[in-house]
């Protein structure tokens, strides 16, 4: 079976060598059936990766503990679900998960493109393959999934492997990683499509409306991967955050701002026909660092918590992406012609302006992100000694670069395209400006102190009236015109136009988790050993620990307390925070209790016991608002899918269509 | 070109802050990586300064009262004695033989005073294969 895995990721590797090679001379030559035989072997390699993930996945599902990777990330007593998760596990496996996802992209890639862009097509299918090629080189030469125990020259097998790492096994880490690969590898293709008609020299925008549904689709599944990351640290890590700008962390935010500026910035190249050169630099940025956040993952080189092995795959990965760098830069510096913008910035205070504002913040953020993660590497580097830099560098720079882009959010539907006049931009700031000062003026007087804090209400606060607004003028409209009541007028308004309403979702969404990160600046916990029967108090909540109990099942071992919850005497409910002892990996993780509420959270940690034996360490905290980050991700998702909807009205030439919408959902009064 | 300059002093501002952050912050929280050797060649020099220290917990070194732990790390010939009291728990990986990172500052006693563990076990799915294969081969 091994050997049949092997032999399919061989053949992969040649025919990507054969794809990237015909392909080439084909488009070079115009010799369409060459480029036809490419396409036959994008088919081919996705039935012989499949091939081999299904060999792989089988082998663990049965057990097969000849194999090293089954023996290390598998073991029999642990469930279903897991030892199929244990596909994406360690390293071999989850670089076999890249190329099989890459394999699929490229074949549907092929397949739904497959009369169309013939020019380009050739081009599209050397990217994708050039790349296909790399991680064929790391799957079948380097880090093989296939790998057999041995002693001697006798293959043997271990008698019960060492199991999927404990702190994998929850149910959001089984699709996290799958989630964020999705992403990571989805973006090749917008960046195969910017290739390939740079690479031809194509003039137009053909590969961005090609490419918009894609890339959305793709930033759902990267966003979806962070959040689901997140939320994993916070139910499983027991230190009750989302976020601790771990390397691991950042390598998958990384990429994520880059493409965020990209959905923005190619809306003003497909209205006005500017900032093109930033798009084809963006689409490279974040399609460059999907693979270097990859290569952070697995290569150990900066120190995670995330518990990776260092490597020698890292020469390889930097090996590609100097590569990358080198032939993308070449192509955008010697196309500069094809990329001139057709308009000027006429105004500090229009649209575009704000559309170029957003996209330099959030490449800001990513820099300085890049620059802390990087930080000892750099360092090293240059005086000698690894300086190393903490959360807090990160919170201080990102912080200030967060409000900045909440502010943008809210002032960027009041700006129109081309030039706005100070006279309406102060007519469209001025009730929401006060709402936000009086509100901030009251949760001063109700003793909020924290700055940040006060700012970031206070915008939140703008930002929702603005959508809001938006969405009540343009209903307001239909609604006169139709006769028809306010819901269903602006559910016609979002029809109508769905990119740009949806756009509004997706910003109430991430407004709304601003809100839940703002709540960390309340935090409360506290530490207590207390005996079965005793109790502590945290902010208004009275935690009693009426027993404490153990089991075993055939993974691990348990120790659960029961904890009491009351309020001003009152019985809240029933937390059971549970340690568990895994016993393939011999090791202890602790399974938190969290009592969900709009207004915080109670987090316990059940963390052991002192070591006497004698009384339970626990430790509880409260999380006020944290639920809106979850709330608002969901509103995130559901914008987004809004704006995959077509839009109701006729797609007109873009750049009257834009104009004259705002125009005619305008207020009365203009 | 007044809409020009407009853009240029904006952006020049924004960065200019920025920069400014990044430069603050990273003198305000920048961490001293070093090894145990280096640490224990600085002497006297290393007292005081924020580090980051990264080693394996020896066997049979930890020492646990309540929420704080004594232990050394050691990293091939090198040894340090750590103190830990800092305001988390220590984390499920920390045990005898852990690679563990720690953050802290030296203390004029010569014990490394740590307020920040992290631990990881990494080299474990790696090598324990190993001796299995050797009972049942060799």
């Amino acid at each position: 079976m091994e050997n049949l895995g092997s032999l399919a990721l061989l053949i992969a590797f040649c025919l990507a060598v054969y794809a990237v090679a015909s392909s080439v001379i084909g488009g070079w030559a115009h010799k369409p059936l060459l480029v036809l035989s490419a396409k036959r072997a994008v088919y081919a390699i996705w039935f012989l990766l499949t091939i081999a993930s299904f060999l792989l996945v089988h082998a663990l599902l049965s057990g097969d503990f000849r194999l090293a990777y089954v023996a290390a990330n598998s073991n029999r007593a642990m469930p279903g679900l897991y030892k199929f998760a244990a596909w994406w596990g360690g390293q071999e496996g989850s670089l076999l998960l890249w190329s099989w996802l890459l394999s699929c992209y490229s074949a549907i890639v092929v397949y739904v493109n497959r009369a169309k862009h013939r020019g380009i097509m050739p081009y599209l299918i050397a990217t994708l393959m050039v790349t296909q090629v790399f991680f064929l080189i790391l799957n079948a030469f380097v880090a093989s999934p296939f790998r057999v125990l041995a002693v001697g020259r006798e293959i043997t097998a271990v008698p019960d492997g060492n199991g999927l790492n404990p702190l994998l096994q929850y149910w959001a880490m089984a699709i996290h990683p799958p989630m964020l690969y999705l992403g990571y590898v989805g973006f090749v293709v917008p960046f195969a499509f910017a290739m390939g008609s740079l690479i031809t020299r194509q003039q137009g925008d053909a590969w961005i409306h090609t490419t918009r549904r894609w890339t959305l689709v793709i930033w759902l599944f990267l966003s979806c991967g962070i959040l689901l990351g997140a939320g994993w640290a916070y139910a499983v890590l027991g230190w009750g955050g989302y976020w601790g700008w771990d390397p691991v962390e950042n390598a998958s935010l990384l990429p994520w701002l880059t493409a965020t500026a990209f959905l923005h910035s190619v809306m003003v190249q497909e209205k006005r026909g500017m900032m093109k050169v930033w798009n084809m630099v963006l689409i490279s940025a974040t399609f460059l660092l999907c693979i270097f956040g990859t290569f952070l993952t697995r290569s150990g080189v900066v120190s995670s918590v995330h518990a990776f092995a260092e490597s020698s795959i890292g020469k390889y990965f930097l090996s590609f992406l100097a590569i990358v760098i080198g032939v993308t830069s070449y192509l955008i510096i010697t196309r500069l012609d094809y990329l001139k913008s057709d308009a000027r910035m006429e105004s500090v205070i229009s649209r575009e302006s704000s559309f170029l504002f957003n996209a330099l913040i959030l490449i800001a953020s990513c820099l300085a992100i890049l620059w802390g993660t990087l930080f000892p590497a750099i360092s090293q580097a240059i005086t000698g000694e690894k300086i190393s830099v903490d959360a807090t560098f990160f919170n201080r720079m990102n912080v200030p670069i967060g409000l900045f882009l909440l502010f943008l959010l809210g002032m960027g539907p009041l700006f129109a395209w081309r030039r706005t006049s100070l006279e309406s931009l102060r007519r469209n700031v001025f009730v929401p400006g006060i709402a936000a000062a009086l509100f901030v003026a009251a949760l001063m007087a109700a003793g909020v102190r924290h700055p940040y804090a006060l700012v970031s209400f206070g915008l939140c606060l703008f930002v929702i009236w603005t959508i809001a607004a938006e969405f009540y003028k343009g209903a307001r409209a239909i609604g006169a015109r139709t006769g028809r009541n306010l819901l269903f007028s602006v559910v016609e308004l979002t029809h109508r136009n769905t990119r740009r309403y949806g756009g509004y979702i997706v910003h109430m969404g991430v407004v709304l988790m601003f809100l839940g990160f703002t709540g960390a600046a309340f935090n409360k916990q506290a530490t207590m050993e207390v005996n079965v029967g005793g109790a502590f108090t945290l902010d208004h909540y009275v935690l009693r620990v009426a027993s404490l109990r153990e089991g075993d099942t055939d993974n691990y071992a348990w120790d659960r307390a029961v904890v009491e919850v009351s309020r001003n005497g009152s019985p809240l409910s029933r937390l059971e925070p549970e340690r568990r002892f895994y016993k393939a990996s011999r090791q202890a993780v602790s399974e938190v209790a969290i009592r969900h509420r709009l207004d915080e959270d109670l987090y316990l940690n059940f963390a052991g016991f002192t070591e006497d034996g004698s009384k339970a360490v626990i430790q509880a905290y409260v999380f006020p608002l944290v639920s809106w980050i979850w709330i608002g991700f969901l509103i995130l998702i559901m914008g987004t899918l809004v704006c995959l909807v077509p839009s109701k009205t006729k797609f007109q030439p873009p750049q009257t269509h834009m104009a004259g919408a705002t125009r005619e959902y305008a207020p009365a009064s203009k | 070109m007044r809409t020009y300059w407009k853009f240029v002093a904006l952006i020049a501002v924004i960065l200019g802050t920025l920069v400014w952050l990044a430069i603050g912050g990273i003198s305000d929280t920048g961490t001293y990586y070093k090894t145990v050797d280096e640490l224990n060649r600085m002497g006297t020099a290393a007292v005081g300064k924020r580090l980051r220290v990264a080693g394996d917990v020896e066997i049979g070194s930890i020492v646990q009262h309540g929420r704080t732990a004594a232990f050394t790390l050691q990293q091939g010939r090198s040894r340090l004695r750590v103190v830990y009291d800092g305001e988390n728990l220590l984390p499920d990986t920390f045990r005898e033989g852990a690679q563990v990172l720690t953050d802290g500052r030296m203390g004029s006693d010569g014990v490394f005073h740590a307020s920040k563990i992290q631990a990881k076990c990494a080299s474990k799915y790696q090598a324990k294969p190993a001796p299995t294969m050797n009972r049942s081969g060799f």
